[in-house]
């Protein structure tokens, strides 16, 4: 990329290279999705060959998703924020370099390993130890440039947003490495150190708390910064900021045996997962809560600027999926949307929903500003994105509702001898509708991130033509 | 950490859970209360003052926690310590209910046994050929063997590639109703060995052999070779004129019935394989799934699939 747009102060070389490819892996892993849907529909689309069968694939999807897309822009998003709030240049440029390297090396590593079969079958977690042990290094990395910026930072006060991306950052480090706890056996094949039931619960503190640290708190570190600065108003209570944090950060690590419930997890233990679950609420709407009344003087601006209606949008489907999530943590609850298309609709509100927009909305304030342009190429196309997103989102979750209750109730419904009702592959045939809205909805996305992809480029070639270094505001 | 990983806890380790539970909460909650107010006044907005820091041009209001949510974090907080008091959760403290997912099972199996128990104790009754031509039994049956079989021997009863077909006449292991219990009951180990150390000629040989039994030899001369292999190694199981031994589940080698010819293999690939690998061939006990009367049933279901055109 040219040097024109170089920054007297701050690093944004290493911002706009991991903002570049969360909107290339956003189109990769969505991709991934949408042909997933499509082999739901027609299974012979997995056309017969082990590397593009449904196992191999999804969990190439989920990690392309989260840790590419949702990755690169948690990468791109903290290091612009903790610059530009701390006042001072990213601590270590070669390391940040070799961060973004380093992290594209884990993603190809990925596409390669996962398609050809090896998995450690831990969930979000299957990449094979020598991998993991890249990421452990790119990581701890990662945070070195983190902690080390806000150690030179020009300013008494270390704003909220990078409160929640140090937690975001210290936390995963530690579950990464915990959970990934194996004994290499060959240089592809390691067996975990855990075993049984210990092995299932230290699986789901990481997966809930994946869900919990890299999804919810790196994300509310982006949505702390760019609401307020896209809908240019105050942030509406540093005091709820305080309390939703620490409760948050405190609470969410209580939360991953609900995954487990009715399982060979301890009562007690499924228990306290479940009550863990229940005093989130309050701390996941702290969040939603502090964004939503940060816009109050400035919902007007929703009517001319999609990208704080992508961002506004965000905060809504955090809002209903932290509702939601508590809810399927009750045991009575859980006994029906467990093992469900439910859960995939839950997760698909969270990560199309919340995830997914606030990285568009906070990609869409980012880009232009990182290419020396003022607006991106198009203010219309993100409109047309945004309506694309907003209808594939709710196509998707209302379809998936719909399957997971149809799905929860054939399997239990029983005939007046205490047979069961339908067979399995009854409810897989009456899902089938559904999975067609479902792919539907994933059209849309991809389209829109399509979209987006051109504008971004139309945006980075006028940027590269007006070639007129960036005023320093700070 | 065995005694941290049951539902009964040592002393120590039941103490641990109950303070850091007891203690998170309370954390939880102390922090909601202690910023629960604020000294500052709201202005004409309705705003209370910024914290007077701005980052990158961002200010931060300082306004009250909204008295809604205050009230929903307390609610939460309540109905999670009445939980833990109804509930196990606190170490081995089992709840005052004495509730357990053990005991909700144990419950709710023993309500279904006193239901439905004696539907199917009248069925144990019938003989299984007479209960075969009851056709209210059968659709019973019929969903069990839906539930529990159709997954390997398919919806039709016609199995596959390693999974019999019920609705023919070939028996592995012999079709008169005490034959079909005893393989439902207790499942079947059906093992042919590999027979790799005979060298491939003599493969070759036996499988033309084994062909030519049920007339479907490729080469005459072969088969014929192939015989006295056959009745050193072969016959034992199958017989020496290969019809097979039911006691054994040897199969008979004569019949048209070809377990292990998968879809698009020829019959002599097939046998080839069989006799270069082995096969080995694993139907599952139910008597502990299901239970003996149901057994009963879906072997009645089995035999009525011989009376379908």
């Amino acid at each position: 990329m040219s040097t024109a747009f170089e920054h007297p102060t701050y690093n944004y070389k290493v911002v706009r290279q991991f903002a570049i490819m969360t909107v290339v892996w956003g189109i990769v892993g969505m991709t991934l999705g949408v042909i997933l849907a499509a082999q739901l529909v027609w299974p012979e689309l997995n056309l017969g060959l082990p590397w593009t069968s449904f196992g191999r694939l999804r969990p190439l999807h989920t990690n392309a998703v989260i840790f590419a897309f949702g990755g690169s822009a948690l990468f791109a998003t903290s290091y612009y924020v903790v610059q530009r709030t701390c006042q001072t240049r990213l601590f270590g440029d070669k390391l940040a370099a070799f961060t973004f390297w380093g992290w594209q090396a884990v993603i190809v590593s990925a596409v390669v390993s996962l398609p050809l079969g090896y998995t450690t079958t831990k969930e979000y977690a299957e990449l094979e130890w020598p991998i993991n042990i890249l990421i452990a290094v790119v990581w701890i990395s990662y945070a070195i440039v983190f902690l080390g910026t806000i150690k030179l930072r020009k300013t008494s006060h270390i704003y909220v947003a990078n409160w929640f991306f140090a937690a975001f950052i210290l936390t995963v480090a530690v579950l990464h490495i915990v959970n990934n706890a194996a004994i290499p056996v060959t240089p592809m094949y390691s067996t975990s150190i855990y075993a049984g039931a210990i092995d299932a619960m230290v699986q789901w503190w990481y997966g809930h708390n994946a869900v919990g640290f890299f999804l919810t708190a790196g994300f509310l570190g982006m949505m702390y910064y760019f609401v307020p600065k896209q809908a240019e108003r105050p942030v509406y209570s540093y005091r709820l900021s305080i309390v939703h944090f620490w409760a948050l950060i405190m609470v969410y690590m209580w939360a991953g045996p609900h995954h487990l419930h009715y399982t060979a997890l301890p009562n007690w233990a499924q228990s306290l997962g479940m009550i863990m679950s229940i005093i989130l609420l309050a701390p996941s709407w702290g969040g939603m809560i502090n964004g939503m009344m940060t816009l109050s003087g400035a919902w007007h601006k929703l009517r001319t600027d999609p990208t704080l209606r992508f961002l506004v949008v965000a905060l809504s489907f955090y809002g209903m999926s932290t509702f939601e999530g508590p809810m399927m943590a009750v045991k009575t609850v859980n006994a029906l949307s467990h093992y469900t298309d439910w859960t995939i609709g839950h997760v698909h509100a969270g990560a199309l929903g919340w995830v997914a927009m606030i990285t568009i909305g906070s990609m869409y304030h980012l880009i232009p500003r990182l290419f020396g342009r003022t607006e991106m190429h198009s203010v219309n196309l993100i409109a047309v994105h945004f309506w694309l997103a907003t209808i594939g989102t709710v196509l998707y979750i209302a379809a998936m509702w719909v399957n997971g209750i149809l799905q929860g109730l054939m399997w239990r419904a029983i005939n007046p001898d205490g047979t069961l009702m339908y067979t399995f592959v009854e409810s897989v045939e009456a899902s089938g509708p559904g999975y067609i809205v479902r792919l539907i909805g994933g059209l849309c996305w991809v389209t829109g991130m399509l979209i987006m992809a051109f504008n971004v480029f139309m945006t980075v070639r006028r940027g590269e033509g007006a070639r007129q270094p960036i005023p320093q505001t700070a | 950490m065995n005694n941290l990983w049951g539902d009964s806890l040592s002393g120590f380790w039941s103490a641990w859970i109950i303070v850091i539970t007891l203690g998170s909460i309370g954390i939880a909650f102390w922090l909601l209360y202690a910023n629960r107010k604020t000294d500052k006044t709201p202005d004409a907005e309705g705003n209370v003052d910024t914290t007077g820091h701005a980052a990158d041009g961002i200010e931060e209001y300082d306004n009250p926690l909204p008295r809604w949510w205050f009230q929903l974090y307390v609610g939460t907080v309540i109905f999670a310590l009445g939980y833990l008091v109804l509930y196990p959760g606190l170490g081995n403290f089992a709840g005052v209910l004495g509730w357990s997912q053990e005991s909700q099972w144990e419950e709710e199996v023993a309500r279904a046994e006193e239901r439905f128990a004696p539907i199917f104790a009248q069925y144990q009754e019938v003989p299984i050929p007479e209960l075969a031509r009851d056709g209210e039994a059968m659709q019973v049956a019929e969903r069990i063997y839906l539930n529990n079989c159709a997954v390997c021997h398919g919806s039709g009863a016609q199995g596959g590639y390693g999974f019999p077909n019920l609705t023919d006449d070939a028996w592995l292991y012999g079709g008169e109703p005490e034959n079909i219990v005893h393989t439902i009951a207790n499942g079947r180990n059906g093992l042919m060995p590999s027979w790799q150390q005979l060298g491939s000629e003599n493969i070759e040989n036996v499988t033309q052999h084994v062909l030519s039994l049920s007339g479907n030899a490729e080469d005459e001369q072969r088969a014929e070779q192939g015989a006295p292999v056959f009745a050193s190694v072969c016959a034992a199981c199958h017989m020496p004129d290969g019809t097979g031994n039911q006691a054994l589940g040897a199969p008979n080698l004569t019949d048209d019935a070809w377990l292990y010819q998968a879809p698009g293999q020829s019959l002599g690939d097939s046998v080839r394989q069989t006799l270069r690998n082995g096969r080995n061939g694993h139907m599952p006990a139910q008597a502990a799934y299901i239970g003996e009367d149901k057994v009963h049933l879906v072997a009645a279901y089995v035999y009525s699939l011989r009376f379908e055109d």
